[in-house]
């Protein structure tokens, strides 16, 4: 099996070879971050609850959400083959891609076919999973991203840390150093007096972006929903940039994951009641652009990727995961998330939907790979929250029964399972360490002392449950 | 006495056979904890067994990814209590485990049956009082403020809701204060607590900020392994606030001190 590119990151801002635990150990301690993530996933969620808790039937809509998903995964085959029919017959063309390579090289042909050089690009997770900017700039092409905050990401030289809000690491001191410092060297240049104050700060960038639209002939997207039944392609945004890109240029790209189908227009109607609630907590979403084919004098293409998606639709648990629409209300509540932010993962789907993504569409081979699905208490809010209830602490653990374990923890599972299964050997254990209950360290060896350095350790009693029950016949002596 | 409710039947004392899974951590560590639990629920008329065949859940092994060795642990637990009209377990993330976790576990031929047969009667001590007997004032005296942190199993695995609270409230002399954002997990989580050492201790600062907000002087949950969790980060910072699990304070009677429950929360904190 190839191995699916996912856009994990070279060496900045750590290897794939660094496990999760050490890469959140060194955001944790960034108390800048920290700061910035707890305010700002605080806010978010605050308003996604309210939002929610006003509908009398989020937990049908959810139900339904998920029902839809579930149907159309079961019939994705049938479905593609509706879609790519529809698109075909509103004008549009198809194409193929079985992984982040082909649809890179499908892209680059279809841009470098219009001579130009230049593209804008609307907000996508799906080109980020490809590496499209990356592979596009080896062809001699620009991708310029449009969407607010991937345009701070990218004139930072940064990566994005969340789902829906790529710069959420960032608070707004900082976005204006970077607007001063690097707006100029990608088009017009930031105001020489600009503030740190949010309007100018948008300002600034309309301005900025203003320019490109204008002048830029190629456009590429992602969509976060295609319809079967008409071929219709869905973006959701807040900005209106996005529709700049979807109607200004004469030649449109859209890249979609082969999941992201749903059969009928009335499908579509559950998912945009839940996933403007659940993202950015709004009602109802500001800009709902919606295709269908090409225009006169326009040229539009899709291009369906897989990526490893089939492969997890083979996985019984894991599939759910499918289901995902990206809304990012996992992260947003996720209590690890909240304070290591999105880097820490690795890859352009961090927080709780990372953690079961990034695993099973790339394998479990590195030690990053290996680590994310640890990377969780279970504290379950994820799944509580989550529109199309994917049950994510069940494919977490589904998928650590998977992984290779160290050798250390294996021979200590393996002792206490030996001990566990018989009630005299536990019993034999607890006299045992009653007795040697004084000998105990303050800090616990090995791996262990990871608990001890922050915690007292629990002292040993003298006497466990089972022997005072014995001893006194349950207390009745 | 009581006459026990189970499944709609009242059936009168000693016709119903009601165990006690005191789990591995109680069992080993926390044996006060199963000590409550017995006196609580003789001075409710309902005298428990205890299963001696019984060791451990599985969840350890389960969630940490050894998925035979936990489904083992599983298929002993529950061989452990077959035959019994109601299983009471002092721990919300034991008893979610059974409830959640073992229709997922692969087993022998009848495992599945024996477990769909089996998990209705497995009850969450809060679970077992209000729902099956029916009672919240458990006639218990402990004059303290108290704070109560719902642990994640609890509150999202078993959904106990208020069933903690109502308890709690028909204290007599308790004073019940609410902790701030007490949804949010306090970083134990198993193993997580070792893998992950740094993002855990960094959960566990803001819930013991949380708590000491409050101003009480105990904090209170349904599950000791929470609360070893948050106790440590509390008795370490020498704090002065003390953990007891809410069956210790439900079987709390004497106005003196400490009289039921064990004061932890630190290496040489145990009264
Ligand atoms: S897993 Fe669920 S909550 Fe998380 S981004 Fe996907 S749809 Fe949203």
């Amino acid at each position: 099996m190839t191995r699916t590119f996912l856009g994990l990151p070279g060496p900045r801002p750590g290897a794939a070879g660094e496990g999760f635990p050490a890469r959140a150990a060194r955001a944790v301690r960034d108390s800048q971050l920290r700061f910035n993530l707890r305010k700002a996933t605080r806010t978010i969620r605050a308003r996604r609850a309210g939002v929610v808790s006003e509908l009398p039937d989020w937990a049908e809509l959810r139900r339904a959400g998920k029902a839809i998903k579930d149907h159309t995964l079961r019939n994705l085959d049938a479905y593609l083959l509706q879609l790519e029919e529809a698109v075909t017959r509103a004008g549009g063309h198809v194409h193929w891609a079985a992984d982040a390579a082909e649809a890179n090289r499908i892209v680059a042909g279809l841009v470098r076919a219009t001579g130009e050089t230049e593209v804008v690009k609307v907000k996508s997770m799906v080109t980020q999973e490809t590496g499209l900017n990356e592979a596009l700039l080896a062809e001699g092409i620009t991708a310029y991203e449009t969407d607010l905050a991937e345009l701070i990401v990218q004139l930072g030289d940064d990566r994005p840390s969340h789902i829906l809000v790529p710069a959420i690491h960032r608070n707004r001191a900082e976005i204006r150093e970077v607007f001063a410092g690097r707006m100029a060297g990608w088009g017009r240049p930031a105001p020489e007096d600009l503030t740190d104050d949010p309007p100018a700060l948008a300002e600034a960038a309309r301005v900025h972006l203003r320019e490109r639209f204008l002048a830029t002939k190629v456009a590429i997207s992602g969509a976060n929903f295609a319809v079967a039944e008409t071929g219709t392609m869905v973006v959701l945004e807040s900005e209106g940039n996005g529709r700049m890109c979807l109607t200004l240029p004469e030649t449109l790209i859209t890249v979609v994951g082969i999941e992201k189908l749903v059969p009928t227009w009335r499908d579509l109607e559950v998912f945009l009641q839940l996933l403007p609630r659940s993202s950015t907590g709004e009602r109802m979403n500001p800009y709902t652009s919606m295709w269908t084919g090409a225009t006169e004098g326009q040229e539009f293409h899709l291009v369906l990727l897989d990526n490893g998606r089939t492969g997890v639709l083979a996985d019984e648990t894991g599939r759910q995961a499918l289901r995902c629409i990206r809304c990012s209300a996992c992260l947003n509540v996720c209590p690890v998330y909240e304070r290591v932010g999105g880097h820490a993962y690795g890859s352009v789907y961090p927080g709780p939907i990372g953690a079961i993504l990034t695993p099973q569409l790339h394998g479990m081979e590195s030690e990053l790979e290996r680590s994310l699905p640890y990377a969780s208490s279970l504290c379950g809010a994820c799944y509580e929250v989550c529109p199309v209830a994917i049950d994510i602490p069940a494919v977490l653990v589904h998928l650590r029964a998977k992984t290779r374990h160290p050798v250390a923890e294996r021979a200590g599972m393996a002792a206490a399972g030996w001990v566990l299964e018989r009630s005299g050997r536990l019993a034999r254990m607890q006299r045992l360490g009653g007795r040697l209950r004084r000998l105990a360290p303050e800090r616990l060896p090995g791996p262990m002392g990871g608990w001890s350095d922050t915690r007292d350790v629990p002292e040993l009693p003298a006497e466990s449950f089972r022997a005072w029950w014995e001893r006194t016949d349950g207390g009745r002596r | 006495m009581y006459g026990l409710t189970i499944f709609g039947l009242t059936i009168q004392e000693g016709s119903v056979r009601v165990a006690l899974f005191i789990t591995c951590v109680n069992d080993t560590l926390f044996p006060g904890t199963g000590r409550a639990v017995v006196t609580l629920l003789r001075r409710l008329g309902v005298d428990v067994d205890f299963p001696a065949a019984q060791t451990c859940c599985g969840q350890m092994h389960v969630n940490t990814g050894y998925r035979d060795e936990g489904a083992r642990l599983a298929h002993h637990t529950i061989a452990a209590f077959s035959g019994y009209d109601a299983v009471v377990v002092p721990s919300g993330s034991c008893a979610a485990m059974v409830r959640e976790q073992y229709p997922r576990l692969p087993g022998p031929p009848g495992f599945a049956a024996a477990v769909a047969e089996t998990t209705p009667r497995v009850h969450e001590l809060t679970e077992f009082l209000v729902d099956v007997l029916g009672v919240t004032d458990v006639g218990a005296y402990f004059p303290h403020r108290v704070t109560y942190h719902p642990t994640c199993h609890s509150l999202r695995g078993l959904h106990l809701g208020d069933r903690p609270l109502r308890l709690l409230r028909k204290v007599r002399g308790l004073e019940l204060v609410p902790l701030p954002n007490e949804e949010e997990c306090c970083g134990f989580g198993g193993t997580f607590a070792v893998k992950n050492a740094d993002v855990s201790a960094a959960m566990c600062a803001d819930k013991v900020r949380a708590v000491l907000d409050t101003g009480a002087e105990v904090l209170c949950a349904a599950d000791n392994s929470c609360l070893t969790h948050i106790g440590g980060t509390l008795g370490r910072q020498k704090t002065g606030v003390r953990v007891m699990h809410l069956a210790e304070i439900l079987a709390a009677t004497e106005p003196v001190t400490g009289a039921a429950g064990v004061a932890r929360g630190g290496r040489g904190g145990a009264a």
